[in-house]
């Protein structure tokens, strides 16, 4: 049975010319970039121009670029330095629909630290209330730390602005790009972000690399205290055979940025229309136009997530569900109990995000055996909207 | 992934006894849409010899709701309901080759709605509506009752154990205490929750009423909030009316309604029976 891959905000594929370009930093090229001899001095230009790649894609300088082990490491050292270095500031600005990444370490400088933290909403698109927002900066708060696109619903908040208004209470601004970088335009050059997150695995780069952009002139305070590599900005041997993918896929991103923006964009859109069309009571969770070109969230009305996924496994169909039942908690996708998504729905949330590996064929198969699967299991299922106003009618 | 058995896949990829029955003699209903998983047990009772002869079901719910409800039916059907009522939910797990233990309650759903359903036979009302004990867990509806049997049956002896098989304290997390209570109860480390429960009522003046609320709050209700991004403010009080506003995570959860309730039944175990949680917009 072939893979249907439409999972890609969990997890890319290497792409082959980055598999390529690492290879040899494994066998032929192990040398370590510190080292006095030239063995190790050519590895140390590879990571160099690794280096430039990731800031070229950015709109960023080279010195701007701190390799890490990913989108956590770059989340928490970046929280945590504006946290050391602004110490008079007690209060962290973030929202409710954060990835883990940072949504867990907020809550635990919360709880722990005794740090306050201003949880911003969202509105039924998935979108920030700007009011809300320019309320919460004040001169207490010491890092805003917004993601740029929602890996749930792909939702893009305007970081660019919001880092203005961090910038004019003297705030340090974050943004978790995990899901944004090579997927939608990014200029730092001329932004007031001090912080910005990514992963590799995310951009067909491997897992356990990533990137964190630290704004010339930012105050910084390391989190890997260590060795003098990275600039002495992060202690440890560097992953090279990771950096040196991380530098390629960065090179490969702005190569395919059209194709992402237009051809991936076009398959979702024909997603979303095609099951929209052939499913009845079925929803786009999040904004439609404010949205990364590769992401779709749909909830079905009264079957449930896991349900979904295990007959969509079974015919080779990778997604992912909001439902509380994936997730190995009891309760349903945060991101979407925050957007005030129906429990009707909410349950039976599946994300589809797909990539340039997709192609057109995929996507029709897809839109072929998912109204098939829906209607298997609303057959199994007690309630329809028949019984569900009945019981409403009843209170 | 969850690791699911051949029997459990088989169960949900080709359902057994599938759909309503329109002529059931009896029907059994647990769960909810707003929790995740219901079930909709009918049976065909033969009077004389109390002999299920049919049985179906419907079920919205993950893969193993699905195939413990499957394997439900397939159990009972040909037994007497007095050889039926004997199945455990362990039994039930064991039919199927075993279930994940995170998804143990599917299987204790299993069981319950067919006890429901017999005592629907029976002319009882429905054990949900019958008041089976206590409101433990307020998020997901689960009683003392529910719990003390989860506990026995399956000797279980954490909080995280409970929650895996009964899903109660899977929500807020306000009833941590009281799961834990009952565990050492039944573990015959304390002898009775009674006394407890039957601390006489101290006479109190608004002031004290209002601190005491405070603290109760404060000590007991939003720390376990907070961890959710969530947050309580006591508004204020008239008579035995508790005003709070809720904040953060809990206004946009659909169990924001349960979240009220947990407080109003944490602040009358620990200040007074009486009173009445209100929420309000600031
Ligand atoms: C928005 C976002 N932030 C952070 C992460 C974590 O990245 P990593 O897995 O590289 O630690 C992810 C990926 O799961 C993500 O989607």
């Amino acid at each position: 049975m072939k893979t249907i891959y439409l999972d890609n905000n969990a997890t890319t594929r290497v792409a082959d010319e980055v598999f390529e370009a690492i290879r040899p930093f494994f066998s032929e090229l192990y040398g370590n970039p510190s080292s006095m001899h030239s063995f190790g001095g050519n590895v140390a230009r590879e990571v160099a121009v690794a280096r430039s790649s990731m800031a070229e894609l950015l709109g960023a300088s080279p010195q701007e670029i701190v390799f890490t082990s990913g989108g956590t490491e770059s989340d928490s050292t970046a929280i945590l330095s504006a946290l050391n270095t602004l110490p008079e500031r007690r209060e962290i600005v973030t929202t409710r629909v954060e990835h883990p990444a940072v949504l867990n370490l907020c809550k635990y400088l919360a709880r722990s630290k005794g740090y306050t933290v201003r949880w911003l909403s969202v509105d039924k698109f998935g979108m920030l209330d700007m009011d809300e927002v320019k309320k919460s900066i004040s001169e207490n708060t010491a890092i805003v730390s917004i993601m740029w696109a929602n890996n749930e619903t792909g939702v893009i908040f305007p970081v660019e602005e919001i880092s203005e208004i961090a910038a004019s209470r003297g705030a340090l601004m974050h943004t978790d790009a995990v899901q944004a970088v090579g997927k939608i335009p990014i200029n730092l050059d001329r932004t007031n972000i001090n912080f910005l997150s990514l992963s590799g695995h995310k951009l067909h780069a491997p897992k356990g690399i990533g990137a964190l952009y630290i704004k010339k002139g930012t105050r910084f305070s390391p989190f890997m205290i260590g060795g003098h590599q990275e600039f002495s900005r992060r202690g440890g041997t560097e992953n090279v055979p990771g950096i040196v993918g991380l530098g390629c896929a960065a090179r490969v991103a702005m190569k395919n940025f059209e194709e992402e923006n237009t051809r991936v964009k076009q398959m979702r859109d024909r997603l979303q229309t095609g099951l929209l069309e052939r499913v009845s009571q079925a929803r786009v969770n999040g904004h439609t136009d404010f949205r990364l070109p590769n992401t779709l969230n749909i909830g079905f009305e009264f079957v449930e997530g896991e349900a979904i996924l295990l007959r969509m496994d079974d015919k080779g169909i990778c997604a992912s569900s909001g439902s509380a039942c994936t997730s190995g908690s009891l309760e349903p996708s945060h991101v979407l109990r925050a957007m005030g998504v129906p429990f009707t729905a909410v349950h039976g949330s599946i994300r589809f995000s797909l990539s340039r590996y997709n192609t057109e064929d995929e996507i029709e198969f897809v839109i072929e055996e998912t109204p098939k699967i829906i209607m298997v299991l609303r057959a199994l299922s007690p309630f329809n909207l028949a019984t569900i106003n009945a019981a409403c009618a009843v209170q | 992934m969850w690791e699911y058995t051949e029997k459990v896949k088989d169960h949900f990829f080709n359902p057994r006894n599938v759909g309503a029955m329109s002529d059931a003699d009896a029907v059994g209903e647990v769960g909810s849409l707003a929790c995740g998983d219901a079930l909709k047990l009918f049976l065909k009772v033969d009077p004389e010899t109390e002999k299920i002869v049919d049985a179906s079901f419907q079920t919205f719910g993950c893969g193993s709701a699905i195939a413990s409800s499957s394997a439900l039916t397939e159990m009972i059907k040909g037994k007497t309901i007095e050889e039926a009522l004997k199945i455990t939910n362990q039994d039930i797990a064991n039919y199927l080759g075993g279930l994940p233990k995170e998804k143990m309650h599917c299987s204790v759903m299993g069981r319950d709605a067919f006890h429901a359903a017999v005592a629907c036979y029976r002319g009882e009302k429905a054990p949900q509506e019958q008041a089976e004990g206590e409101l433990v867990c307020e998020c997901f509806g689960v009683t003392d009752e529910q719990i003390r049997r989860a506990i026995r049956e399956n000797n279980l002896s954490t909080v995280q154990e409970v929650t895996d098989y009964t899903k109660a304290g899977g929500g807020c997390g306000l009833c941590h205490d009281k799961i834990e209570r009952i565990i050492a109860e039944i573990k015959g480390e304390i002898r009775s929750l009674e006394p407890d429960r039957a601390r006489p009522r101290k006479v109190m003046t608004n002031i004290q009423k209002i601190a005491k609320i405070q603290e109760v709050l404060d000590k007991e209700i939003r720390p376990s909030l907070q961890q959710d991004g969530g947050d309580v403010e006591l508004i204020d009080l008239e008579g035995d009316v508790v005003k709070v506003a809720l904040r953060g995570l809990c206004t946009s959860c659909p169990s924001s309604a349960l979240t009220k309730s947990g407080i109003e039944s944490k602040l009358r175990e620990l200040v007074y029976p009486d009173l009445v949680v209100r929420e309000v917009d600031e």
